[in-house]
């Protein structure tokens, strides 16, 4: 094996060039444990670790955050709760300090788990990866991204630079079902994004399917629910009961899971359902409360107190 | 391939690591700092946790090349590393009462000369107040947690119970049930007064020199 340690980011593109099978490497959460266990024996070893840009982010004039690969996300729950409020969350339920320390949403990407914490989060905010070799650079929707269990997009010779994720005009939630608070796969997820500005809705399904999804059925439902029932323009109208159940039997109808160790099938797509429906009346609470002319707090976690539902969610 | 980069302080080299090992199997079988346990070797356990640059992370899951120019800080340097700390900090409280000077730290460093003598084998508070409290039964996770719940105690030195949970929640315990864990740390928050706290000490959240 060999270990190579790029200074630069053309370096890095030069290097993967060279060796399309070299494996990146940045926090090494996902990496370390395949070599631990004997499972990967890559003839290179690609450390970003020493490329500065890919620990940084900037706020983009068209809206957007460039998020570099390789920002832990630590700080992404430290520096981009209002930015970002469903990564936010979402990074939050990483693994522990240690884990959250080091990894990222580059590595999540690049590992490509149905069960990745970011990838509902990045569905529903609206992301475009941006892949980059010696040959160019693409940006590729989030959506595009994920081609199989654990299979990507990117090309041999191509490394993540970063993620550009539409910044959040209106409120964004994410649930995740696990056994505990820490240190867990999820068993299933979900996140969705209220968009006020386009009067869209977009949401995203974590480790309930060969990929993470967007469930557009019930996004199509809700946002012409909202359009139909005026509530764009009324912000503090309340979301019925029937349209809630709707898009909880929606979102759970864009699943496609299956039974394993974590969970049933069944489980999962109940747990969707009920997850949906749970973060949309948050999302809304905090909507009706931002329209109300109070401030929905950094991370819009507004309204999470409520008992709707019937399963414990992160 | 060759790896140098300073722990505990101290500039240290290996040769002959290969290529995918861990930093913690370089820490524990090349340099003779066997401290931080090796168990799960999956970032799930904790008990191999140190600090990276100041940042609390897993050494299982860390490439020993990239530790490469970096600062690790381990178990075994906790002591002087707390005193060293103490001193820095500005203002009244200065050592925190309950500390043992004389008493040899938890594991001893193997192999390593000059940090045992006198004044450097004095534990830490957090060292201290986890013997106090009776938070260590086999011991295999203590290291991990001594490590976490000083770079808590670091950042936050009067941290509600939430706070230690959460600080804590990567390190796992077979043998206490966490209780005289968060006892310990509670203790040790305690002894150390707010007029001590840490000025100089970062945030805590990930920032790293690259």
């Amino acid at each position: 094996m060999e270990f190579l340690r790029p200074e630069s980011w053309d370096e890095a593109l030069a290097v993967k060039a060279e060796h399309p099978a070299a494996v990146p490497i940045a926090g090494g959460t996902d990496v370390m444990v395949e070599i631990n266990f004997g499972r990967r024996r890559p003839g290179h070893l690609l450390d970003l670790g020493r490329i500065a840009e890919l620990y940084t982010w900037q706020h983009r004039p068209d809206g957007t955050v460039r998020l570099g690969a390789a920002v832990p996300y630590s700080r992404i729950v430290s520096g981009l709760g209002a930015e970002l409020p469903a990564l936010a969350m979402a990074a939050r339920t990483v693994g522990s300090p240690q884990i959250r320390n080091r990894g990222s949403v580059g590595g999540n990407l690049g590992a490509a788990s149905p069960a990745g914490d970011a990838h509902p989060a990045l569905l529903a905010a609206g992301a475009e990866v941006e892949a980059e070799s010696v040959r160019g650079r693409r940006l590729i929707p989030v959506e595009e991204f994920f081609t199989g269990v654990k299979r990507n997009a990117l090309a041999p010779d191509e490394l993540i630079r970063a993620v550009r994720i539409a910044r959040a005009t209106g409120p964004q939630q994410f649930s995740k079902a696990g056994t505990r608070n820490a240190m867990v796969i999820a068993v299933c997820s979900f996140a969705v994004a209220l968009h006020p500005g386009r009067r869209t809705v977009r949401t995203g399904i974590g480790s309930a399917a060969p990929t993470p999804v967007r469930a557009r059925a019930a996004e199509d439902f809700l946002a012409a629910a909202l359009a139909g029932g005026g509530h764009w323009d009324e912000p503090g109208r309340p979301l019925g009961p029937e349209t809630l159940r709707e898009f909880g039997d929606l979102a759970a109808a864009a699943c496609d899971p299956i039974d394993d160790v974590r969970a049933t099938a069944r489980y999962r797509r109940h747990a969707v359902a009920v997850m949906a429906r749970r973060t949309l009346a948050w999302s809304w609470r905090a909507h009706r409360a931002a329209g109300a002319g109070e401030a929905p707090g950094p991370d819009s976690a507004i309204g999470r107190d409520d008992d709707e539902g019937d399963l414990a969610c992160v | 391939m060759r790896v140098s980069f300073t722990v505990n302080g101290r500039p240290q080299r290996a040769d002959n690591v290969w290529e995918g090992e861990s930093l913690l199997h370089v820490l524990r079988e090349r340099l003779g700092l066997p401290g931080s346990k090796n168990a799960c070797e999956q970032g799930e356990c904790g008990s191999c946790t140190v600090r990276l640059d100041g940042v609390p992370v897993c050494a299982c899951l860390v490439a020993a090349g990239q530790a490469e120019g970096r600062e690790v800080l381990t178990v075994e340097g906790l002591a002087e590393y707390a005193r060293q700390r103490d001193r820095a900090r500005p203002g009244p409280g200065g050592q925190p009462p309950g500390t043992a000077p004389g008493q040899a730290p938890e594991e001893a460093p193997a192999g390593e000369a000059g940090e045992a003598s006198g004044e450097a084998s004095a534990l830490a508070p957090v060292q201290q107040a986890f013997l106090d409290a009776g938070a260590v039964q086999c011991g295999f996770c203590t290291p991990g947690l001594l490590v976490a719940a000083d770079e808590l105690l670091e950042r936050n030195p009067q941290p509600a119970d939430a706070d230690i949970r959460e600080a804590l929640a990567g390190n796992l315990c077979r043998c206490t049930g966490y209780e005289t864990i968060l006892d310990a740390v509670r203790l040790a928050a305690a002894r150390t007064t707010p007029a001590a706290a840490p000025a100089a000490a970062g945030d805590g959240t990930g920032e790293r020199p690259c």
